[in-house]
């Protein structure tokens, strides 16, 4: 095989890792913009959020730290003791859900049938308020995720492609563990918005709310329950990229990589999003690979956005949207 | 004033009704300086078809409103099964058996026939998340009974033919029906159907009346409705109140309404559809 076939296969594989995380995130929005028309803002500090306090917690960090220190002269700073990976996940799951019901009780409920610009204004204070509280609560250092995920080189892939193809791919296994978690989460997902009551539910509100109403759904707790579930796809991606990347303030800005995602998929397609983030993944990781050389590089900075704009052109429903056709 | 306990009667056609299920007491509604109800008390007793009728903006729908939470009242009381209702939301409404159909026809685009009448069993489906996740015994057997209902249902309004076919797709009569289907799939022990057969040709509007005496005959099923057609009324309801500019005009059996100097001058020169 030519070897640079075997390049852009392996940018390819790449790609479609990358692009998983970007679905991951893009994920969130779906399901919160399908059940209550938001777009919620607020989604990539809350993968920060998330992550922040999934480390605080397995480092038995004080939380307030700062605060409590500055305001009693006190000089705490760790609880002296550890939580394993799993519990802390589970616990950081637990805080996100209680985000969730803080959210509805403190902005949704008082905003219900605002326009949803205004909607969107509330999510953007949301952001800056999270980011800020995350900081209070967690300090503003950078951190180091360690869940336990694998990483390096997969020497498997490295070995088999090898004896293939005479050339072995470099493939992260964290990038592996990424896909693999956020393939059992969207399978997870699906089930349950299929088969489950709540799942039901929830499909009702997003179709429409006053038959939802009438059938006997509560608004509210669909709203808790979206936010809830947004918060724990957020924690999932909080993870993965922490584990990359460490646990800081730029891991909130992966919410500007789902925007091109969205624009691709549509905003109300779960499908859409999975294969608009695999696309965009792809995409970009490919052009850098084909194009890139020849303008100087650097392309994976505005590809996906120019993409997206392209796309929009000609699809502006997105994949998976359905054409609207306004009745005259 | 009827009370819960009063004896009921048996209908011509052998039909049981019974005492007072609901009563509206006083009931005076506003938006801003629009009062489209005003002071109105009538009540709706068991087993029995009630109709609504009164021209074009009478304040017929927000009525049906009132009764199924969607709006609030700000005067009067509302009594349901001998108790007074505190004021509810639509879906704690649904959770006390009250099911609705809109005149606007309010489905799940999205969703195919089944999947919509599906909907309508959320009120009796019991197992919570977590047993839906670790216990799929008495969650799948649920979801089996809620099949079962729903497929009897499908079978009694003649609508197998359409059984996963996406609502969006179907023609303005059929998705009439199904959204009569979903309510009917809650098992409703009161339920409100706002216009069920406008816009629908002769044909269609026969076999929804057929549909809705079946309902109330087999099932016992007590039924409000509002419809524009007065041969549909007098044919179904067995008493009838009447609304003009939020007032009620006149209250009764249909062939007493038929007769009311205050109905025909309300409907004189009227246009409807
Ligand atoms: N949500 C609302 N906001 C403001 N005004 C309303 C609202 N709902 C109803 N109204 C007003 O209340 C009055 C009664 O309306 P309603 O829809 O109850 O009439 P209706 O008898 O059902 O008429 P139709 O036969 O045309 O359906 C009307 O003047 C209407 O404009
Ligand atoms: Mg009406």
């Amino acid at each position: 095989m030519p070897e640079q076939l075997l390049f852009a296969m392996e940018v390819t594989l790449n790609g479609l890792m990358a692009g998983v995380l970007y679905s991951l995130v893009a994920l969130g929005f779906v399901l919160i913009y399908k059940a209550s028309g938001i777009f919620n803002y607020a989604q990539g500090v809350m993968a920060l959020f998330a992550a922040l306090t999934l480390v605080g917690l397995m480092d038995g960090q004080v939380p307030f730290a700062h605060l409590i220190n500055a305001t009693f002269g006190t000089d705490v700073h760790h609880f002296g003791w550890h939580i394993p990976a799993l519990p802390a996940i589970l616990l950081t799951a637990g805080v996100m859900v209680v985000f969730a019901i803080i959210v509805e009780r403190l902005i949704l409920r008082h905003l219900v049938n605002q326009e949803p610009i205004i909607l969107f204004m509330a999510t953007i204070g949301l952001a800056y308020f999270l980011e800020g509280f995350g900081d209070v609560m967690w300090g503003s250092d950078i951190k180091k995720l360690d869940v336990g995920l694998p990483q390096g080189i997969s020497e498997t892939i490295d070995t088999v492609t090898y004896n293939w193809f005479g050339y072995g791919f470099f493939i992260d296994r964290l990038d592996i563990a990424a896909t693999l978690v956020a393939a059992i989460l969207v399978v997870t997902l699906t089930l349950f918005s299929q088969y489950s009551k709540q799942g039901r539910a929830l499909r009702a509100v997003a179709d429409d709310h006053q038959a939802a109403l009438s059938v006997g759904i509560s608004l509210r707790f669909i709203w808790v329950l979206v936010w809830s579930i947004a918060g724990i796809v957020a924690l999932v991606a909080g993870v993965m990229w922490g584990a990359k990347s460490g646990v800081q303030f730029s891991l909130s800005l992966i919410a500007l990589k789902a925007l091109p995602v969205l624009m691709l998929g549509g905003f109300t397609s779960i499908p859409g999003a999975i294969v608009g983030g695999l696309i965009i993944g792809v995409g970009e990781k490919l052009f850098e690979f084909a194009v890139g050389p020849m303008i100087g590089g650097a392309t994976e900075n505005w590809f996906a956005y120019v993409l997206a704009l392209v796309f929009l052109v000609f699809r502006p429903q997105g994949l998976f949207g359905e054409r609207i056709i306004e009745r005259v | 004033m009827l009370d819960e306990t009063e004896e009921g009667h048996v209908t011509e056609d052998g039909r049981q009704i019974g005492g007072v299920l609901m009563e509206m007491r006083n009931i005076t509604l506003r938006f801003g300086g629009v009062v489209a109800i005003k002071d109105i008390s009538f009540d709706i007793r068991k087993g029995e078809i009630r109709a609504i009728i009164g021209p074009n903006g009478a304040g017929k729908s927000s009525m049906l409103n009132v009764i199924s939470g969607f709006y609030h009242p700000q005067e009067g009381e509302i009594w349901f099964k001998g108790a007074r209702r505190k004021p509810m939301k639509p879906y704690q409404v649904a959770r006390q058996g009250i099911a609705r159909t809109f005149q606007n026809i309010a489905l799940f685009e999205g969703m195919s026939v089944i999947d919509n009448i599906m909907t309508g069993r959320l009120t009796h489906m019991r197992s919570g998340l977590f047993s839906q996740a670790l216990w799929w015994g008495p969650a799948e057997r649920e979801e089996l009974e809620n099949r079962e209902v729903v497929e009897r249902i499908i079978d009694f309004l003649e609508i197998q033919h359409i059984r996963k076919t996406p609502v969006a797709r179907l023609p303005y009569g059929l998705k009439k029906r199904v959204e009569l289907a979903r309510a009917l799939a809650a098992e409703p022990e009161l339920l409100l159907l706002d216009e069920p057969m406008a816009g629908m040709n002769v044909e269609e509007k026969e076999d929804m009346s057929r549909f809705i005496l079946d309902v109330n005959d087999e099932f016992g099923t007590t039924i409000a409705l509002i419809e524009h057609d007065m041969g549909v009324v007098m044919d179904l309801s067995d008493r009838v109140v009447v609304m003009d500019y939020g007032r009620k005009i006149g209250d009764g059996p249909p062939e007493e309404i038929r007769n009311n100097q205050d109905v025909i001058d309300a409907y004189l020169g009227v246009a409807h559809d």
